[in-house]
């Protein structure tokens, strides 16, 4: 009986892991088959375009994901995490970049074209090693993961929170970004990072490679989702829920509540990087733009959307929220902003708890009637 | 008491030699636990606590009463690392020097505290509440690879027992009356395995037969445990105290058994038709 108490509260949430992670496989593999197999004319036929599109939808909602631990299950309204996920897309940038070899405008067989343009002579320091995969993929981990080390331990344990917490983080990343508009900091500046070839010597251009990449952003949300939910369902995770709901509380209990902070926030700032380094070979090119402030904040109104505190819901939100971007934009490409807002405030006021906790509510109560009716 | 794994079973009301376990052992060869020396807080120039001295014995159970503004939940606050004092020493046992610590390494040493309104964490169930409170190691890595012990949950089940909340293990504690939150409060408490417990009130908001049960848990828990408690309600205060102390505007205005403070001139002044 005893083991029925904890036992029987897993099984509820791994029965959601089982239908989401189904979900993703599904789409992801159905919609594969269909650029691969199928012929151009076809009426099922996926586009890579679409391909690349849907690809895009995922690396955004991993972002989501990121957020929505820190926001949803501990309190920290970061505004700034799209600064880790624009570091994180710097760092497969620059390899991308080295791929492209002499095959620059320039045709520069050891500088990149901006530097050219530039007249430097030598590779900064910072690029070394970056002509290797593997060093890239480590830069993805550590970049974003020692910064959100570093700005925790430093917010944290001077025990900044609430809305101060919150402008931190958007100084933060607008803080990266006028950094990272200037052309002497060598990462060229205003117009980034573009024109990639190659990665790991396959065509980006090619069918195979997007759709390879899609696949990779999927899988990787998946892994993103399932190591979230091992977080949240741990000790660790009825910790730092403890933290958002009574901070002092939980440290009279001898928790040291900063190092569950500074752990959690690193964690999802390297998810966070993970889907910027996903996201640039997919688009094609990373700009300072991405350390924009409206991005981060954009990520938030996606969770608040899709249901704080909800995993999946932070996916969902993601998604829908993108998808109408793309919708909107191409009818109306001025005022997404405000319909942004609208939408935030419309969900604030009517759907407090997101598409998923009206999902959740909804579900009770007709599994509550269906009872009921049974009796 | 051995169970199937050998492990000896947690008791609640555990013996000297294995309570608090896992912590550093508390030097008391002068049977005081707690030292306040000279402890003056002021906020704003209003001087919260002024020059107090107060000594609490081992396995004491000590009533600390005293008008609104008297000084008690700040001394508290001190006692727990909330509030820096602007002078004087809080010493726990003979070496253990609790000013310049901060409350996580106070709540370690084994000082549990009981707020005044109950502070439960509202959006988890009662079982998780109780697990979150449990005595043991609260390190980051600890919590990611824990798993909860058969013994763990035998414990927390004691204690649901004790508190009277075994039907609502799966409730949010949110859900929970006033009552039943200041019982899972204390729930709370009994599973951190404190060697000193302060309590903040712990008979607000319960029904009579509550406050006697309460009365009841508190009285056998001294001995091996010291615990402080803060309270309003006379009758509850006649019901557990051996030692009250009375504060009055942040000083020690008189000690002694219930009678004495009951006949004493000076808290007769300050108390005056307050019914004591």
């Amino acid at each position: 009986m005893l083991e029925f108490n904890s036992r029987l509260f897993l099984r509820d949430k791994t029965k959601h892991a089982y239908i989401f992670l189904s979900i993703i496989f599904l789409v992801s593999i159905s919609v594969s088959a269909c650029n691969l197999i199928l012929p151009e004319d076809s009426f099922f036929y996926v586009s890579a375009f679409t391909i690349t599109l849907m690809g895009k939808y995922l690396c955004y909602a991993i972002l989501a994901l990121s957020v929505d631990i820190v926001w949803g299950y501990c309190g920290i309204l970061s505004l700034g995490h799209g600064a880790f996920f624009a570091l994180g897309g710097y760092t497969i940038g620059m390899y991308l970049m080295r791929q492209i070899g002499d095959r620059g405008v320039y045709g520069d067989s050891l500088l990149p074209d901006f530097m050219v343009f530039l007249n430097w002579t030598e590779l900064p320091w910072f690029w070394f090693g970056f002509d290797h995969f593997w060093y890239a993929m480590l830069a993805t981990v550590c970049v974003p993961g020692i910064l959100a080390f570093l700005f925790g331990w430093l917010a944290f344990r001077s025990r900044v929170t609430g809305v101060y917490l919150s402008i931190m983080t958007q100084a933060l990343t607008y803080a990266l970004m006028l950094a990272f508009f200037r052309n002497e900091m060598g990462f060229g500046g205003n117009n980034g990072l573009t024109d990639f070839k190659d990665i790991l010597g396959f065509d980006l251009q090619s069918d195979g490679v997007r759709v390879g990449l899609f696949l990779c952003t999927a899988l990787t949300l998946s892994i993103a989702y399932c190591l979230c939910l091992l977080i949240t369902q741990s000790k660790f995770g009825k910790v730092i829920c403890a933290i958002r709901d009574a901070e002092e509380r939980t440290r009279f209990l001898g928790y040291k509540t900063e190092s569950y902070k500074v752990s959690l926030f690193v964690f999802s700032a390297i998810l966070a990087g993970v889907a910027g380094a996903l996201y640039v070979p997919q688009v094609g090119i990373i700009n300072p733009g991405e350390f924009s402030p409206l991005n981060s904040i954009e990520v938030v109104v996606w969770v608040a959307v899709g249901g704080r505190g909800f995993l999946y819901g932070a996916v969902v939100g993601a998604v829908v929220v993108n998808y109408a971007k793309t919708k909107f934009t191409a009818i109306f490409p001025d005022e997404w902003l405000f319909a942004l807002g609208a939408l935030f405030v419309l969900v604030t006021i009517f759907l407090p708890t997101g598409l998923a906790g009206a999902l959740k509510d909804n579900w009770s109560r007709v599994t509550k009637q269906s009872k009921s009716e049974l009796k | 008491m051995l169970n199937d794994s050998g492990e000896r079973k947690r008791s609640l009301i555990p013996t000297q030699e294995h309570l608090g376990r896992g912590r550093p052992k508390l030097d008391l060869s002068h049977s005081v636990i707690l030292y306040v020396e000279g402890l003056t807080v002021s906020f704003d120039g209003f001087k919260a606590l002024d020059d107090l001295n107060l000594y609490v014995s081992d396995g004491e159970l000590r009533c600390l009463i005293g008008a609104n503004g008297a000084g008690k939940t700040t001394l508290m606050d001190v006692i727990t690392g909330q509030t820096k004092p602007d002078s004087g020493s809080v010493y726990f046992g003979q070496t253990v020097d609790l000013l310049g610590r901060n409350e996580t390494e106070i709540a370690q040493l084994g000082i549990g505290r009981k707020f005044q309104h109950p502070t439960v964490f509202e959006n988890q169930n009662v079982f998780s509440n109780l697990e979150l409170a449990m005595q043991g190691r609260k390190g980051v890595l600890d919590a990611l690879t824990s798993r909860q012990s058969e013994n763990d949950i035998a414990l927390i089940h004691d204690i649901l027992k004790i508190i009277g909340l075994e039907q609502h293990l799966r409730s949010l504690a949110g859900g929970l009356s006033h009552g039943q939150k200041q019982w899972l409060e204390i729930g709370m408490l009994l599973i951190a395995d404190p060697q000193l417990m302060l309590v903040d009130e712990p008979a607000a908001g319960m029904t009579p037969y509550e406050t006697e049960r309460t009365a009841e848990l508190l009285t056998s828990l001294a001995g091996d445990r010291t615990i402080l408690v803060v309270e309003h309600d006379m009758e509850f205060i006649r019901s557990i105290a051996r030692t009250v102390t009375v504060m009055h505007q942040g000083q020690l205005l008189a000690q002694g058994t219930m009678s004495d403070i009951q006949n004493n001139p000076a808290v007769l002044e300050v108390y005056l038709g307050e019914g004591l």
